[in-house]
């Protein structure tokens, strides 16, 4: 009897409730179980991009001759937005640590200044990020896909990229895009590029010094240039279309799969960065009402925390597989 | 509540008057290895893109232990994983890295072989 009760009490303290071994909270430890859940589907996405560019690692797109674009400027700096990108959310990643911080020692006034800079570095970071998908969508120079969906892009002699507006010749011509109001059936097709094949065709044929570099990469991870000769015949032999930009089926800079991952890697993280900012909203509009201090602790701010902190470590990871390696 | 914080990095050689002073010195830290990585992405130094790793240029290789190097300060120091108990510690990092390389390591190996079946096969894809 004496023994029961013993056992009993015992076993009363380990498994009684109110014990925590891992020292967090309820709500610490979900977050966590989430953000490594959460950074598991990250890399799902990261590692097919892996697998689809070492299935194509011959012939894959060059990310800092993609990404050259910075506000205000056409001048080309390869890295250098992305990486002003980076720092934002780096940045904003330490005024929610300095907000967790303030909230520890109980200083509401710090808590919500520094919340407010992390919403306004993650409204930044949201912005831009939407603006890089706006010049990547709007394309740059300009190529030619061919028939087995490869892309010509095209150079002068120099070795300097030359857009299709440069030498596209102006022809005649009857094509105008079809609209719904004039079939049979009420169907329409999507916008026109602005040049036609032949127009590409005939004014790179009057441009002797017009080279084409195909998406086959040199040993020195270059991409190959091909001969004036072999750059004709490759044009009339092959190319069907032209392609300005990029979306989900044709993209300008190289294989499609590049734009597809850039768009869905890019994407969800953007949607992450983007309910972060919400969820940081509401919390700091908890914070300036008062109901943490009423409540006796800032733990919502530091789980929300948690939860931006992993949207940074995510983006370090996606800035070095997607622009760097 | 208590909020004891570890202020030694990097294993003891720098050690922080306080947890403020500590996340600033992470963002140098951070920013640094950053501004590494965008100018080596940049500049491209010959002997790194020249030598090979694992089939892998060396540059991508700096470029991946960089990451590592720069996630374990943001989980470590900004998401206060200094800080909590042995048994969280590992139940997150451990899970986590065993199923991402593993993941990894499949997609890779998969992706690679692939290529080759193009490469060497007898059907010419550059059409």
């Amino acid at each position: 009897m004496d023994a029961t009760v013993t056992n009993t009490t015992s076993e009363g303290k380990t498994w009684g409730g109110g014990n925590k071994p891992l020292k967090a909270s309820y709500g610490k430890l979900m977050m966590w179980f989430f953000i490594l859940s959460d950074g598991l589907s990250f890399s799902g996405f990261l590692a097919a991009y892996g697998f689809s560019r070492f299935k194509f690692i011959d012939a894959w797109p060059i990310a800092d001759e993609v990404f050259t674009h910075v506000p205000f400027t056409h001048e080309s700096y390869p890295m250098i937005y992305v990486a002003f990108m980076t720092f934002v959310l780096i940045m904003s990643s330490v005024t929610m640590v300095l907000a967790v911080d303030a909230g520890h020692h109980m200083k509401k006034n710090k808590v919500i200044i520094y919340m407010f800079l992390t919403i306004i570095g993650g409204a930044v970071f949201v912005g831009s990020q939407a603006w890089e998908w706006a010049t990547f969508i709007k394309g740059d120079y300009g190529a030619v896909e061919t028939k087995g969906g490869k892309i010509l892009q095209f150079l002068n002699t120099d070795g300097e990229r030359v857009a299709l507006a440069d030498f596209a010749a102006t022809l005649p011509g009857e094509r105008v895009q079809h609209e719904s109001k004039n079939g049979i059936w009420y169907d329409s097709e999507k916008a026109l590029p602005t040049y036609t094949i032949d127009e590409v065709k005939a004014g790179f044929a009057a441009n002797p010094d017009l080279l084409i570099r195909i998406q086959t990469l040199t040993a020195k991870g270059e991409k190959t240039i091909l001969s004036r000769e072999e750059s004709l015949l490759r044009l009339n032999r092959d190319a069907v279309g032209v392609v300005e930009g990029a979306n989900l089926k044709h993209n300008e800079y190289g294989t499609p799969l590049f734009a597809d991952f850039f768009f869905f890697i890019t994407g969800f993280h953007g949607f992450h960065v983007f309910s972060g900012v919400l969820i940081n909203l509401i919390i700091f509009f908890n914070v300036v009402l008062g109901t943490y201090e009423r409540r006796g602790h800032y733990e919502m701010v530091e789980k929300v925390g948690l939860y931006w902190h992993f949207v940074d470590l995510v983006w370090v990871f996606v800035f070095t597989f997607f622009y760097l390696v | 509540m208590a909020h004891e914080h570890k202020l030694e990095i990097f294993r003891g050689l720098l050690k922080f008057k306080s947890n403020i002073t500590k996340i600033w010195g992470v963002l140098i830290i951070l920013s640094i290895v950053t501004i590494i990585e965008v100018w080596l992405g940049i500049i491209k130094p010959e002997f790194l893109t020249e030598g090979r790793f694992m089939r892998m240029k060396l540059l991508n290789w700096v470029f991946i232990l960089l990451t590592i190097f720069k996630a374990y300060y943001i989980t470590w120091d900004f998401m206060h994983m200094r800080d909590e108990v042995k048994g969280l510690r590992r139940a997150v990092v451990w899970t986590g890295i065993f199923l991402i390389l593993y993941l990894v390591f499949i997609l890779l190996t998969e992706g690679d072989y692939i290529f080759d079946v193009y490469d060497t096969g007898f059907q010419s894809w550059d059409f």
